[in-house]
């Protein structure tokens, strides 16, 4: 029935340029498998039904005219609902910017509709940012394709949805401690967080700003190139986004992986992970050995450290940047207050989820006077351990492989105690207090057919090695064109 | 009543919750403090590290302030600006009284 729902990017690219389709016919069909099947997976908050085929009419007639943009004109995109989109609704999973309409398109939309790309919609989300499974979206949770009873991962689960369900080919996610490689791992595509500096945050609504960053989800290394080369590098709304160039990324894959060493850290092989989950990534590693790749062990001895740094980094910074969140300039206010402070303590306790409220309260005590150098500063600190780790490790490697989660998909409800939730991120989270771009790409399924994500992790500023290591794996492997038995 | 070993107090929830501008009820305050205490323990694994002659790491990459040419530029509409706005008036944010007469 589908005819374009699954090609990727790079394969919809080639049929207009050659005139077998038009971004009309693709974005069309998407629309049409969006209205048939979001109503059982719950992944997109807002469809841009007439906005996206406005833009695609525009892409059909620079096709005709011999005059495309780029690999990206009139391909469809989908993007986490934390990226301002001008004159459309961006929530953030949260019922305080429930009606929130952004004056201007963050910097990474601002690209993409530069490129020609088709936003078909905004998508579902754990309440800023924070969670694993889009349990903590003030509106509904998103459902993983391969199994509508367990959840996709999060926080950018409706963006890993999509791509795995064959609503859309691309989407943008966000990562702060593990947000786009945990649900591309449940949810059997490729995710990926850039190095952080590398992609502009200018319209990211901010989480924890020195751990955010913004990557694609795809389907392919081809695919996620194309899109990570169309909203890399540095911006002068953001400057935090580093002005290092940006590799043609396209051309870095298909050089092979002759020789490139591989580091395998102990510490992601530890009691607690899923044995399925490391039988895959040992085949995995063996795979890439075949291909040329030598593997050294090697040992990032303060991991067990992150998660409890991260819980004192993250939420201390997200306790700062919520503080915007008053009632004032935009968003919910709750009325009837007797005064400024009544209007704000109201307004914000109506307007946060469970979730966003206990990182608020824990990020605002750990920097309350008294309790400041044990906490941050230690956690900040600890910070800098963890980054040595990696630094020794690269020293000879070129590349770390490891497990994206300890486990698989769980069912929706299954993870009811806070830290349980947490744990999910133990083997993400060291990537991001580090900066450092990692990649989760499909490395096999559990015997239940749950999907199983490989972990890669380069220095900073390597994403052209991730996606050529990438490519290379999926040039012998399948686990990436394998559809959910949800897609009909 | 905090239990005598417990990392965090109702009356630290209450100054915190107060801290953070959020109107919590009497039940909501105390699965707060029950949650945070079961964090804080987990955190306080980090104190097993000896870090006194580490620098601290507040970003992991480098950043310092990027300049550019001081250039006027124009900003976005003042409609626009407020159109998000609960409480417009004319061109201000209106709230609730701060100073009492």
């Amino acid at each position: 029935m589908a005819a374009l729902a699954w090609l990727t990017a790079h394969e919809l690219g080639a049929r207009y340029r050659s005139g077998e389709a038009t971004p009309t016919q693709a974005v069309t069909e998407y629309l049409g498998r969006i209205d048939a099947l979001d109503p059982r997976l719950f992944a997109f908050l807002t469809v841009t039904r007439e906005d996206a085929l406005r833009r695609a009419a525009e892409s059909d007639a620079r096709f005709r005219a011999g005059t495309p943009r780029g690999p990206l004109d009139g391909v469809p995109i989908a993007l986490k609902d934390v990226l301002c989109t001008r004159g459309i609704r961006t929530t953030c999973g949260s019922k305080i910017l429930e009606r929130f309409v952004p004056p201007y398109d963050a910097t990474v939309v601002a690209r993409l509709f530069a490129a020609g790309a088709i936003l078909l919609g905004k998508l579902n989300m754990d309440e800023f940012a924070m969670g694993s499974s889009t349990e903590h979206s003030a509106f509904f949770t998103t459902r993983n394709p391969w199994d509508l009873a367990r959840v996709p991962g999060g926080s950018s689960g409706g963006a890993a949805a999509v791509v795995a369900a064959g609503l859309a080919p691309l989407s943008l996610g966000t990562d702060t401690g593990g947000s786009i490689r945990q649900p591309a791992a449940f949810s059997g595509v490729l995710g990926m967080k850039p190095t952080y500096g590398r992609v502009s945050r200018y319209g990211l609504i901010a989480f924890a700003s020195s751990l955010d960053q913004v990557g694609p989800f795809a389907r392919d290394a081809e695919d996620a190139a194309l899109l990570l080369g169309t909203i890399a590098g540095p911006d002068p709304m953001d400057s935090t986004a580093i002005d290092v160039p940006v590799p043609d990324y396209r051309a870095a894959l298909g050089q092979g992986i002759e020789g490139l060493r591989l580091g395998v850290p102990a510490e992601y092989f530890i009691e607690g992970v899923d044995p399925e989950v490391e039988q895959a990534v040992r085949t995995a590693i063996a795979t890439l050995e075949k291909l040329g790749a030598r593997t050294v062990p090697v040992s990032l001895p303060h991991t067990e450290y992150g998660l409890a740094a991260y819980y004192v980094i993250a939420p201390a910074e997200a306790s700062s940047n919520l503080a915007r969140y008053d009632g004032v300039k935009y968003g919910l206010r709750v009325p009837g207050a007797r005064d400024v402070i009544d209007m704000y303590s109201k307004t914000r306790a109506a307007g946060f989820g469970t979730e966003v409220k206990r990182r608020v309260m824990l990020g605002t005590y750990v920097l309350s006077a008294g309790y400041y150098d044990a906490y941050y500063g230690q956690a900040q600190k600890v910070r800098t351990l963890v980054r040595r780790d990696f630094d020794a490790a690269f020293a000879q490697v070129d590349l770390i492989v490891a497990p994206t989660t300890p486990g698989v998909a769980f069912k929706m409800g299954e993870k009811e105690d806070p830290i349980q939730m947490y744990l999910n991120d133990i083997f993400t989270i060291p990537a991001n207090l580090a900066g450092l771009p990692g990649v989760s790409i499909p490395g096999g399924f559990t015997q239940a057919g749950l999907p199983i994500g490989l972990q890669l992790i380069a220095p900073a500023f390597d994403e052209a090695t991730l996606l050529r290591a990438t490519h290379a794996y999926q040039t012998v492997t399948d686990w990436h064109t394998r559809k959910p038995p949800f897609h009909e | 009543m905090a239990t005598p070993k417990a990392k965090i107090s109702i009356q630290e929830v209450d100054h915190v919750a107060r801290l953070a501008r959020l109107d919590l009820s009497a039940a909501d305050k105390e699965r707060m403090r029950s949650e945070l205490d079961g964090i804080l323990t987990y955190i306080d694994k980090l104190r097993a590290l000896d870090t006194r002659d580490v620098e601290p790491t507040s970003h992991a990459v480098p950043v310092t302030n990027v300049m550019r040419d001081d250039v006027e530029r124009p900003s976005l509409p003042v409609a626009d600006m407020l159109a998000n706005a609960p409480d417009p008036h004319r061109e201000m944010f209106r709230v609730p009284k701060i100073i009492e007469e």
